[in-house]
């Protein structure tokens, strides 16, 4: 800690920061554009400029910028002296000269940081009477809008999209007042992280487009606190409504899981939830037909399926609340997984690893901290994206570290960058193919799954002689075992998405050697596919996998089965389930038709995640809280509902005896707010206090807005009264105070920038820890020794999740189902890039993907969108090209960077 | 960096010939960072032929693997490095201060007259590409400008129709 | 007595001098005496004590700037040696001369600094304009590496050394050092921020030197001749030789190798022969188009580092532009701001959109246009353009001229807007 005064007051900085940072922390008020707390200082807006003194007997004092300034001990400041309020005057007065003050068309007015700055600058009056520079604007794809013209050249986009988020499509053109950010040409940005840039441009310049076509000031959406659930992270996300439609998503603050960003998938993928196709009313099966089941006759249907003999089949993409309402109803015993059986092994082994004190599972900021990684079989950007951004971060360790050698303070941020060059802390890689990491990955070792596990074993070895010996060739396995052991802190990473247990269990052992050779607790993240994997893995007993559902309904042990927001035909084959369903009587809730909704008896609404309050465990175990932002104004009900008593009770009861009852959940009714902890008891409310409620745009039809409904379950109000959020950040739907509009408004909840939020809540974490493990032995299943193709799956950022690849805005981003594989097999196959392909003969085609990094023997098989049966396919498969392909969507969009080009 | 390109872009690449090669090839040598190498690259394929088009810069970027986005940043950011056709001559004229007090802005306007183009135009025929640059250093002899890669001092009226004579009897 | 270092072999009407030649004429003298055991510190002392100043612009003392570079076993085992051949500012034409007329005396130069800082290897960048010097020094390092000047364990010293020719793709910010850097990188020529120093971080984040060509070609004369001798040649209170020139409406424009110190009036009237007949000298820039005007009754001024400066303006490249009485100051500036405005990065406000604004108002003073508004709006710029202000010193340089035009040219000013036109139109 240092002393710095600034404007005559003392204040206690942490030396290691900039004056900037260390002067908004304290919550002054002082301009910025280039600087993002994430992303340090380049020094170029010069909006920051404040006075610096060399001692008290200095009046002079000269200008500074405040972002490239160290807050070192005694420092003396002034932000209000007349000549740096002069400067940051002229400075805006220079930014607004060409921008087109279009604010009243403009999507980012009313969360502007141009519109923030320019009022506290104190620029109000135009002088510039020139000429304008304008330019032309290009198509970014579906995610994103270009509006150059609203460009002050703070250069946050590039510095984003390349320098933090690794991107390669986008930069800074042309010079002087004429420089240009966008593509070398027209086309779809290739990031899967495009959609920072919406909150990283301090101003219009890159928009959600989505939203655009669909829009409401911030101050017109209905907001609340809210989860992401495109994956197993649990990014915490600030979802908008206006007149009962889901607008758009922003990301939320969270110090210890997504921070600043979320990914692509997570931002965009929610337009689902106002699909036309929502189950809006309670159906019935008649005469083969689902019809809306009339009003009196509801409860007897429902009614039907209670008894002992009724089984219930849980969901990952459930919340704890609806799974565990599931378990009451039809008992521990009849409470069945809702994952592949293959998952289900493995999410089991997950959780065994998961109380295991030899091993941390590492939140996404401390993934950041990781200066060795090794992955072991995930393709970790397509299955858990904010984490392949933490990784591209954890790299950079190294170069911090080398900064911290020179003196380079850790915030100038393009000099720890040429510094550093290409030294990066290590990241080994271990895959069935190449994956978008690479570009920073150390060591990559492509080969077979099988190949795969036994290469990670033969690194758990070398690291300690105590873990099952393993041999193998690769030449790398030493060096990837000694950057792992000279680590300050090193990860593991694997999972279950890799579909190999064997993959997952050698994994372990390399966190299990390093454990005994270092004695410290290792970080070792362990990935699971959906957003309550975790949640709903820990209500359900280890033995009650989905086979043994299956195999109970095939028995005829059971007659009756409720199903719980899940398409079965995604979790095992399709001629398994076919079976099963023919001989059970179904309840299924959901949100969307499915295959399996189609084969129901029953079939319940339910409300997706912004239309009901939840909590989700993510991979680490963290259980967190997601509020309702928006009623559903159809029939849904939040599926617990249907599950309980009479559809009554409410949320905060269910949590409670959840927490009571459940083992593993007793934290889960800490993450409730109690409603005395705020200011006079009072509600906290979705709407904003400008909410323009009585400016009806729908006023075409009715001047008169309708009632909000009150809401008796939570501590958030549907309308603009009761207290906004000031200082209790837990339930923080929109971030706002004066004078800071938009999202950079979040520094004034912040402890410090980039701390946790005042009085924050960042979830509990549920599993305690308190079991020693050993060594596993590897679960090897023989491979057919065969002429046939070892399968490893493939997964896509966009169209992998069954929710998001729903949404209208994902589809325009999804391809077909592929399947990958070497020239070599391609041309021993006579294969060409695109050709249709049948993986078995069985009816499941994809589009043949030839990529140069491929090995021979290996494929790599994409479902699309469910294409595919995949639960058919066994682990090895024989291609056959076919003739006849119909296919929606084509590959074209498919972004990998070891695609053959001309065949092979 | 891995240049991870959309593949029906790609396609549209212009082989680099063999001589552009040799000589990428040849700087690689010099520069231990690939990055420094795009940017001789540019030169190099503006050298053969003549400006750096869309298809030459997606070569190139194949060629280094660099993002083509990368590549375009640093060639839009020199001024000699031209990303649009230009003439077979291009006439650097200098427009700094010393040329100017010289009166170099009645020697712009006799060319733009003589060649019927100002800055920044082709001629019909394609022989000249006429182009402002910052002081070219031989401020004693304003005022000046180069012709392809030939300094022509002391510009008179009859100096620039000797000059432009030669280069259109040249070809 | 050598007076001239610089250019005692330098004679433009014939090619430069071969390497025998060269030799012949005392050069590559110093790497003789590298090679009999002059370490690298003591290089450094004698440059140290020889008193050169960097003649690149900033006049930074070139021996103390060598000394930060980090040495010892600690320190990173690559580092680079970087000459700025770059001469883009305006009214600049001295280190052109240098490499036509000898380049080997650039090439010696290089070799005794990348040696001092244990650089291996050198690049020289060089203006992408400059074709004949390029010529010029692709035969020299050619003949050089031959001799066994350059390459691998050079005259028996054990120190090896490369010289990499880059010529630049033309930007006058990749004069700045740190820009130079970027762009010999492949980047876009954005300065970077400083500290870290080039010294401890330069050229792909390694320890690098860079140094103007009229710099490094001082080197070989201090260690040939030694100290005393240097120290000798001045006539005033900084030491050596430095080039000077003059352009604008002179009888003679040209460069000439003076000894620092000389008055101003002897160049302008002994060298450049005086201003044409019928036309009276007005101002000057004495550095390049990034210095303050000074006026006629500075003329008895030494052209010395500290002397300039205490008149407000700055020796800088020792290349003066000479304004006459019938040439209009205000458009003279204004040529400037269209440079400077022209030739901004980009990167950072002030000078990237306060620039073109400068430019605009000049444009409508030319025109006949310009308010007392736009002549405020010119004055505030000064200030908000100068250094601190922005990013590098590029603005800063265009506010010297922008500044004291309009100290100097106020009636000027005044009479654009009164008449509506430029009154000296005619
Ligand atoms: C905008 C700008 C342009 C410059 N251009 C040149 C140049 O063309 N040549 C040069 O030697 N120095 C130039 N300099 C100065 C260099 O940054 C640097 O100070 C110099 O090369 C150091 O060499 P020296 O110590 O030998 O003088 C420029 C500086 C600025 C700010
Ligand atoms: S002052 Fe700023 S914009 Fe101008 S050249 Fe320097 S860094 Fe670039
Ligand atoms: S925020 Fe400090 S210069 Fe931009």
């Amino acid at each position: 800690m240092a002393k710095i005064v600034i404007d005559g007051i003392e204040y206690e900085v942490n030396p290691n920061n900039n004056l900037l940072q260390e002067c908004l922390s304290q919550g002054l008020d002082l301009p910025y554009f280039c600087w993002h707390p994430c992303m340090g200082s380049v020094g170029a807006c010069r909006q920051c400029a404040v006075k610096q003194y060399r001692d008290t007997e200095d009046k002079e004092g000269m200008l500074v910028m405040a972002c490239m300034t160290p807050a070192s001990e005694g420092s003396i400041i002034s932000v209000e002296d007349p000549q740096a309020k002069d400067m940051r005057e002229r400075v805006i007065e220079s930014l607004m000269i060409s921008h087109p003050h279009d604010c009243p068309v403009c999507e980012e007015g009313g969360e502007c940081h141009l519109q923030d700055m320019t009022l506290m600058s104190g620029h109000n009056y135009r002088r510039y009477d020139k000429k304008k520079v304008t330019h032309r604007n290009q198509y970014l794809g579906p995610f994103i809008n270009h509006e150059m013209n609203r460009c002050i050249t703070c250069y946050r986009c590039v510095r984003f999209y390349d320098d933090y988020a690794g991107g390669t499509d986008l930069s800074a053109q042309a010079s002087h007042h004429h420089t240009y950010f966008g593509r070398h040409e027209e086309g779809v940005l290739e990031s899967e992280f495009s959609g920072n840039l919406v909150e990283v441009c301090p101003t219009g310049v890159f928009t959600d487009k989505a939203f655009s076509s669909n829009y409401a000031r911030k101050w017109d959406l209905q907001t609340a606190p809210s989860v992401c659930t495109g994956c197993a992270i649990g990014c915490n996300t600030t979802p908008g409504e206006r007149y009962g439609s889901l607008r758009r998503i922003v990301n939320r603050y969270n110090s210890e899981i997504n921070g600043y960003f979320i990914c692509d998938r997570g931002r965009f993928g929610f337009d689902y939830v106002n699909s036309e196709e929502r189950i809006e009313a309670p159906l019935a099966r008649k005469e083969g037909q689902l019809a809306v089941v009339p009003k009196g006759q509801l409860q007897s249907a429902i009614d039907t399926f209670q008894g002992s003999d009724v089984i219930g089949i849980a969901s990952p993409r459930a919340s704890n609340e609806s799974n565990f309402a599931l378990r009451c109803l039809v008992g521990d015993e009849n409470f069945y997984s809702g994952i592949s059986d293959a998952e289900h092994e493995a999410t089991q082994l997950i959780l065994s690893l998961a109380k295991d004190s030899a091993f941390n599972a590492p939140s996404v900021r401390q993934i950041e901290l990781a200066d060795a990684v090794i992955i072991v079989g995930e393709d970790v950007t397509n299955v858990a994206p904010r984490i392949a951004l933490a990784l591209r971060q954890s790299v950079r360790n190294k170069a911090k570290e080398l900064a911290e050698g020179c003196n380079i303070p850790q915030w100038q941020d393009a000099a720890v960058r040429e510094l550093a060059q290409h030294d990066r802390s290590p990241l080994a890689i271990l895959s069935s193919y190449a994956t978008r990491l690479d570009d920073i990955a150390s060591d990559i070792v492509i080969d077979s799954p099988t190949e795969i596990a036994n290469i990670a074993s033969a690194v758990a070895n070398r690291i300690s002689g105590h873990a099952p010996a393993a041999s193998s060739d690769e030449a790398s396995v030493a060096q990837i075992a000694a950057q792992l052991i000279e680590a300050k802190r090193p990860l593991v990473i694997a999972g279950s998405t890799s579909g190999s247990v064997s993959q997952l269990q050698a994994a372990a052992n390399i966190a299990r050697a390093l454990n005994e050779k270092r004695g410290d607790v290792i970080d070792l993240c362990l990935l699971v596919s959906e957003v309550n994997t975790i949640g709903m893995s820990l209500l359900v007993n280890e033995r009650n996998s989905l086979g043994a559902a299956l195999e109970k309904i095939s028995n005829g042990q059971t007659k009756k089965a409720i199903v719980l927001e899940n398409d079965l035909y995604r979790r095992a084959a399709k001629q398994k389930i076919d079976e099963a369903f023919q001989k059970v009587e179904m309840l299924v809730i959901d949100q969307l038709p499915s295959a399996t909704t189609a084969k129901a008896s029953l079939v319940l609404p339910s409300t997706s995640f912004s239309e009901q309050e939840s909590t989700y465990v993510n991979y680490e175990g963290r259980a967190q809280l997601s509020f309702q932002v928006h009623r559903n104004h159809a029939a849904a009900l939040p599926a617990w509902r249907w599950l309980s008593d009479q559809q009554s009770g409410d949320i905060e009861s269910l949590i409670n005896r959840c927490a009571e009852e459940a083992k593993n959940f007793d934290k889960l009714d800490d993450l409730l707010p109690d409603l005395n902890q705020f200011v006079a008891g009072m509600k906290i409310p979705r709407q904003s206090h400008r909410y323009s409620g009585r400016t009806a745009m729908k006023a075409n039809l009715n001047v008169h807005e309708p009632k909000q409904p009150v809401d008796d379950q939570s501590v958030m109000s549907f309308s603009m009264e009761g207290i906004p959020a000031t200082k209790d950040s837990a339930v923080l739907g929109a971030a706002w105070s004066p004078a800071w509009n938009s999202n950079q408004s979040i520094s004034k909840f912040q402890e410090e920038i980039n701390g946790d939020l005042k009085q924050s809540h960042v979830g509990e974490l549920l599993i305690e820890r308190n079991e020693t493990g050993s060594y596993l032995s590897l679960d090897q299943r023989p491979n057919n020794l065969n002429e046939n193709l070892q399968v490893a799956v493939a997964y896509q950022i966009f169209g992998s999740d069954e929710l998001s690849a729903k949404s209208n805005t994902i589809q325009e981003r999804m391809t077909d189902a592929y399947v990958a594989l070497s020239p070599k097999d391609a041309k021993s196959l006579d294969l060409n890039q695109g050709d249709s392909v049948s993986l078995d003969g069985n009816g499941n085609i994809a589009i043949a993907c030839i990529r140069s990094k491929m090995k021979q023997g290996t494929v790599a098989v994409y479902c699309g969108d469910n294409d595919i049966d995949r639960h058919s396919l066994g682990t090895t498969i024989a291609l056959s090209k076919v003739t006849e392909a119909k296919m929606k969507r084509g590959i074209q969009g498919l972004i990998v960077s070891d695609l053959c080009e001309e065949g092979y | 960096m891995q240049a991870s390109v959309i593949a029906s872009t790609a396609t549209q690449a212009r082989k680099l010939c063999a001589e552009e090669i040799k000589e990428i090839e040849h700087e690689m040598q010099l520069y231990p960072d690939k990055q420094a190498v795009g940017l001789e690259a540019l030169k190099i394929v503006q050298k053969h032929q003549g400006w750096v088009s869309d298809e030459s810069l997606l070569g190139i970027s194949k060629f280094l693997d660099i993002p083509v986005s990368d590549l375009e940043s640093v060639a839009t950011f020199f001024n000699l490095v031209y990303r649009q056709p230009v003439g077979r001559n291009v006439i650097l004229f200098c427009n700094s201060v010393s040329c100017w007090i010289m009166g170099s802005e009645s020697m712009r306007s006799y060319i733009n007259g003589k060649l019927d183009i100002d800055f920044g135009g082709t001629t019909d025929n394609g022989d000249f590409t006429f182009l402002p640059v910052p002081c070219l250093g031989d401020c004693d002899h304003a005022p000046v400008m180069m012709v392809g890669d030939d300094l022509h001092r002391n510009l008179t009226e009859g100096k620039v129709d000797e000059i432009f004579s030669e280069y259109k009897s040249k070809e | 007595m050598v007076t001239k270092p610089l250019t005692k072999n330098i004679d433009m009407s014939r090619p430069p001098l071969d390497i025998a030649a060269y030799e012949a004429s005392d050069g590559y003298q110093s790497i003789k005496a590298i090679a009999e055991g002059l370490s690298p510190d003591n290089v450094m002392q004698i440059v140290k004590d020889s008193g050169l100043k960097g003649r690149g612009g900033a006049g930074f003392p070139t021996g103390l700037k060598w000394s930060f570079v980090p040495r010892g076993d600690s320190a990173p085992k690559q580092k680079y040696f970087v000459v700025n051949a770059d001469e883009m500012e305006p009214g600049t034409f001295k280190d052109r001369l240098l490499m036509e007329g000898d380049p080997h005396l650039l090439i010696e130069g290089m070799i005794i600094g990348a040696y001092t800082i244990q650089a291996s290897t050198a690049y020289i960048f060089l203006r992408g304009e400059y074709k004949v010097s390029e010529k010029a020094l692709k035969n020299a390092i050619a003949e050089a590496y031959e001799r066994g000047y350059l390459g691998k364990n050079i005259q028996g010293t054990g120190f090896d050394l490369d010289i990499i020719l880059h010529t630049s793709a033309g930007r006058y910010i990749c004069g700045e050092e740190t820009a130079l850097l970027n762009a010999l990188e492949g980047k876009r020529a954005n300065p970077r921020a400083k500290p870290p120093f080039p010294q401890v971080s330069g050229l792909w984040g390694k320890p690098t030197i860079v140094n103007n060509v009229e710099t490094i070609c001082n080197l070989p004369g201090i260690l040939t001749y030694g100290v005393d001798w240097y120290h000798g040649l001045t006539k005033g209170n900084d030491h050596g030789t430095k080039l000077f020139g003059i352009s604008g409406k002179v009888k003679t424009p040209g460069c000439w190798e003076l000894p620092l110190g000389l008055p101003i009036r002897q160049l302008v009237e002994e060298y450049g022969g005086g201003m044409r007949d019928g036309l009276e000298l007005r101002a000057f820039l004495p550095g390049g188009g990034s210095t303050d005007f000074m006026l006629p009754e500075h003329l008895d001024l030494k052209l010395d580092y500290d002397e300039i400066a205490k008149a407000g303006s700055r020796l800088a490249t020792g290349t003066m532009i000479l304004l006459d009485n019938e040439t209009c100051p205000v458009g003279m500036v204004g040529n400037l701001m269209k440079f400077f405005s022209h030739e901004s990065c980009g990167f950072c406000t002030p000078c990237r959109d306060g620039l073109p604004w400068v430019d605009e108002i000049f444009n409508e003073f030319e025109s006949g246009r310009g308010t007392r508004k736009d002549l405020q709006i010119l004055h505030e710029h000064v200030d908000y353009l100068g250094p601190g202000r922005t990013f590098c010193a590029l603005a800063p340089g265009a506010t010297a001229p922008l500044g004291s035009g309009l100290k100097y040219f106020a009636d000027d000013f005044d009479k654009h807007i009164k008449e509506k036109r430029c009154p000296y139109r005619h």
